[in-house]
């Protein structure tokens, strides 16, 4: 089956606007409806429904929403909860849980909320300090030592989301069967190709 | 009473394959066995038409796989995407003396399901090296024995590439070369200006370019380790089992681990070999007028290490010489540079390709004279960045994803691949204090790189950086993964091919020269490594063995 359609239609959709974080943060009012049924009230492996829902609004601060569906559509805080508890080493797991721990209290001590109990703009503020925090630590830590806990969310957040279905066929260019190579045109804008 | 045939091949990779294809057309009944599960064309790839969402882990491996497979964990290989594809090491244990990375695959088709594909000649040079500068035993054949048997394999599996008239790499029988992409043919074009005997091309691959012999061209999805519903890529599923299924004179046995050949000592040939059957644990011997060895290149050696019971030959079959189980090799690689290509940003890649550039081996050669021995080629690829990139001026939110929804820069990088010498002491033996799950006893691996290697390790990573660097790419950025014997899957040697007996386990026919109706012509055989990818020479050596074997049994020579 050759997805020349696919490809056709998602190519319309190239050269929209960048929406500023302003017009995102606007739409991320309904997150929690949009979730509430896709995760099992018992959680997932080592997770709570409680952190799980805490993992997805960080996945969607970091790929939300725009003119394509964003990481809570793709259900990325699921699939994060997935891979600590299937495939995550013990002490690896534990520091991830500690870090996500962290987060929480860390969210308590800027804001005075726990992390779900902010709102997307206290969110947002949060979440950019910790990545710049995450960044300057990755860029002085020793190699063998374990990376920055949010560098590990923010890598397996945009790993679950443009490996998804949303994130590889609709924020990227799904070909499942391209029949040939070659080297063509691109226009900046053109999103890139999906499906690995 | 055994059931007895005209030959048995032991194995159905792609030595197996070959020799099951060429023996049945030639009217022989055979029968070939195999240790591990049935695999049917198609209809057993659950994977290949998957996409990477289906996959609960996106190809990542459970700890419960990692906990039965210690060994291949250690490289990409073994994942989620395809892990019936791989030895269970607990079931199978090895041992050690130095790591040894030993990756196998026991189904029907063995390794030719999942292998890399890349297809190369070895030149009139590489048939020399042992002789000239004196490691190993010389070959007893040369490149003029081999090339009409290389124009036949290529033909029939299907190899694209492009003519190149490289005396280091010769050309073959062709089907249409894959394209280089417009950053690789640039880079191509600027090697070629400033290096008089260096070049890049599209590396010669075992897919197909267009329809051939009733199989499908590449659809350039590059999911091929998964297996091919096309039946793009070589195998033996696609290839060499239906041409000897269509025979009619083929019997297929999966679940059978041949433990050992069984031996006529008054004779002084091979009467069979003996199985236990994988299922039920049942011995079986199996009688043939040939036995053709193609187990892969440690199995093959363990079965004649462990052929012992007859008390008569206390070192293994065939192991007069005392060189079955020495001189292990295998590639390393895992070293080279990488960097960014400036410019193009109009141009992207459409499609998926199965395939690299190869950089053919200059070193030691046209008179150039290295501080070590032999050389080595490189494998890479130049592609625009995904959303794997590191992002350093964005942080979250809308606009970093829509950064990364675009490609990013062109990147281009290369791994070498170095030859190994053939060193006596890098060996396997049987070792006695260790059982495997049908109680069979296992090997012991004792190898390691040698200070050759390591020097040029040291000009793979250089000669990448400075080439990369002379064709205008930039930050390039050398590096080494460390390379441990075995990672390549190149593993060669173990049961040499030479003319003299006193110094070889195998003549110039792939044939034993103690137990005249035995022939290896797996990896097992190779008296030296070259630097190509070596499954291609495999495939002419079992096909002129073959040929070797039906003429000798028609004389009455066997």
């Amino acid at each position: 089956m050759h997805r020349r359609e696919l490809l056709q239609r998602t190519s319309l959709l190239i050269g929209g606007t960048l929406l500023g974080a302003d017009s995102l943060l606007a739409k991320n009012i309904s997150w929690d409806a949009m979730e509430a049924d896709d995760i099992p009230a018992k959680g997932i492996g080592l997770f709570t429904k409680q952190q799980i829902k805490v993992l997805s609004e960080i996945a969607e601060a970091i790929i939300p929403t725009t003119d394509t569906p964003g990481a809570k559509a793709a259900k990325v805080g699921q699939f994060m909860a997935v891979i600590v508890s299937d495939c995550y080493e013990p002490v690896d797991q534990s520091r991830f849980m500690e870090g996500l721990a962290k987060l929480d209290d860390g969210s308590k001590k800027r804001h005075g909320k726990a992390f779900l109990k902010c709102n997307s703009k206290l969110r947002m503020d949060y979440l950019l300090e910790l990545d710049s925090e995450q960044k300057a630590f990755q860029k002085s830590k020793k190699t063998e030592e374990p990376s920055h806990y949010f560098r590990v969310i923010k890598d397996l957040v945009l790993w679950g989301y443009f490996t998804s279905e949303i994130g590889a066929t609709q924020a990227l260019r799904f070909l499942e069967y391209p029949g040939k190579y070659t080297t063509v045109d691109y226009k900046k804008g053109e999103r890139n190709w999906g499906g690995y | 009473m055994a059931e007895k045939y005209d030959a048995i091949v032991v194995g159905s990779g792609i030595s197996g394959g070959w020799a099951a294809k060429e023996l049945t057309e030639k009217g022989l009944k055979v029968l070939m066995l195999e240790r591990g599960r049935d695999v049917k064309h198609v209809t057993d790839y659950p994977a290949a038409t998957k996409r990477v969402w289906e996959f609960p882990h996106r190809g990542r491996l459970t700890n419960p796989m990692k906990e039965r497979h210690p060994v291949q964990k250690r490289d990409y290989p073994y994942n989620e995407f395809t892990p019936d594809f791989w030895v269970d090491d607990l079931d199978c244990p090895y041992t050690e003396v130095k790591r040894f990375d030993w990756y196998r695959g026991f189904h029907v088709g063995g390794k030719s399901l999942m292998w890399g594909r890349q297809s190369y000649r070895w030149s009139p040079w590489d048939f020399e090296s042992n002789l000239q500068d004196g490691h190993g035993v010389d070959w007893p054949i040369r490149y003029e024995d081999l090339a009409p048997w290389y124009d036949y394999v290529e033909q029939f599996a299907g190899i694209s590439g492009s003519l190149e008239s490289l005396p280091q790499l010769p050309d073959g029988k062709f089907l249409p070369p894959m394209e280089l992409n417009i950053v690789e043919k640039d880079v191509a074009a600027r090697i070629k200006a400033k290096y008089e005997h260096r070049r890049m091309i599209i590396g010669r691959v075992a897919n197909l370019t267009v329809p051939h012999n009733g199989r499908g061209s590449c659809q350039y999805r590059n999911l091929c380790s998964r297996g091919c519903q096309f039946g793009a890529y070589f195998s033996t599923q696609s290839a060499t089992l239906p041409a000897a299924v269509a025979t009619g004179n083929l019997t297929l046995r999966p679940f059978s681990i041949v433990t050992e050949v069984v031996y006529d000592k008054d004779k002084k040939r091979a009467k069979g070999v003996r199985i236990i059957d994988a299922e039920t644990n049942q011995t079986i011997e199996y009688e043939a007028k040939i036995v053709f060895l193609c187990a892969s290149t440690l199995a093959s050696t363990f079965i004649l290490l462990n052929s012992i019971e007859s008390g008569s030959l206390p070192d293994g079959l065939g192991n007069t010489s005392g060189q079955l189980g020495r001189n292990l090799m295998d590639h390393h690689f895992r070293c080279g540079a990488n960097g960014e290509v400036e410019g193009f940003e109009d141009k992207i890649p459409y499609g998926r390709r199965a395939n690299g550039f190869y950089i053919p081996r200059f070193r030691n050669f046209f008179g150039d004279k290295r501080e070590y021995l032999r050389g080595f080629g490189y494998q890479g690829g130049a592609s625009r960045q995904g959303w794997q990139r590191e992002v350093a001026e964005l942080s979250l939110g809308a606009e970093l994803k829509e950064f990364l929804q675009e490609p990013g820069k062109w990147n281009i990088g290369m791994t070498g691949f170095g030859e190994m010498l053939p060193y006596q002491d890098n060996r396997v033996t049987l070792d006695k204090n260790k059982k495997d799950k049908w109680g069979q006893y296992v090997l012991s691996i004792d190898c390691e790189l040698k200070e050759n290697e390591k020097k040029m390790r040291i000009d793979m990573i250089n000669d990448a950086a400075e080439m990369l660097e002379a064709s205008g790419v930039k930050n390039v950025k050398t590096w080494d993964g460390v390379s441990y014997p075995g990672m390549a899957i190149h593993e060669m040697g173990t049961a040499r091919m030479g003319k003299d007996p006193k110094t070889s386990v195998l003549n110039k026919w792939n044939q034993m020269h103690d137990v005249k109706n035995v022939f290896v012509t797996d990896g097992s055989c190779m008296a030296s490594a070259a630097c190509q990818n070596p499954s291609l020479t495999y495939m002419a050596l079992t096909a002129r063995a073959a040929d070797f074997a039906v003429e000798a049994l028609k004389k009455g020579d066997l």
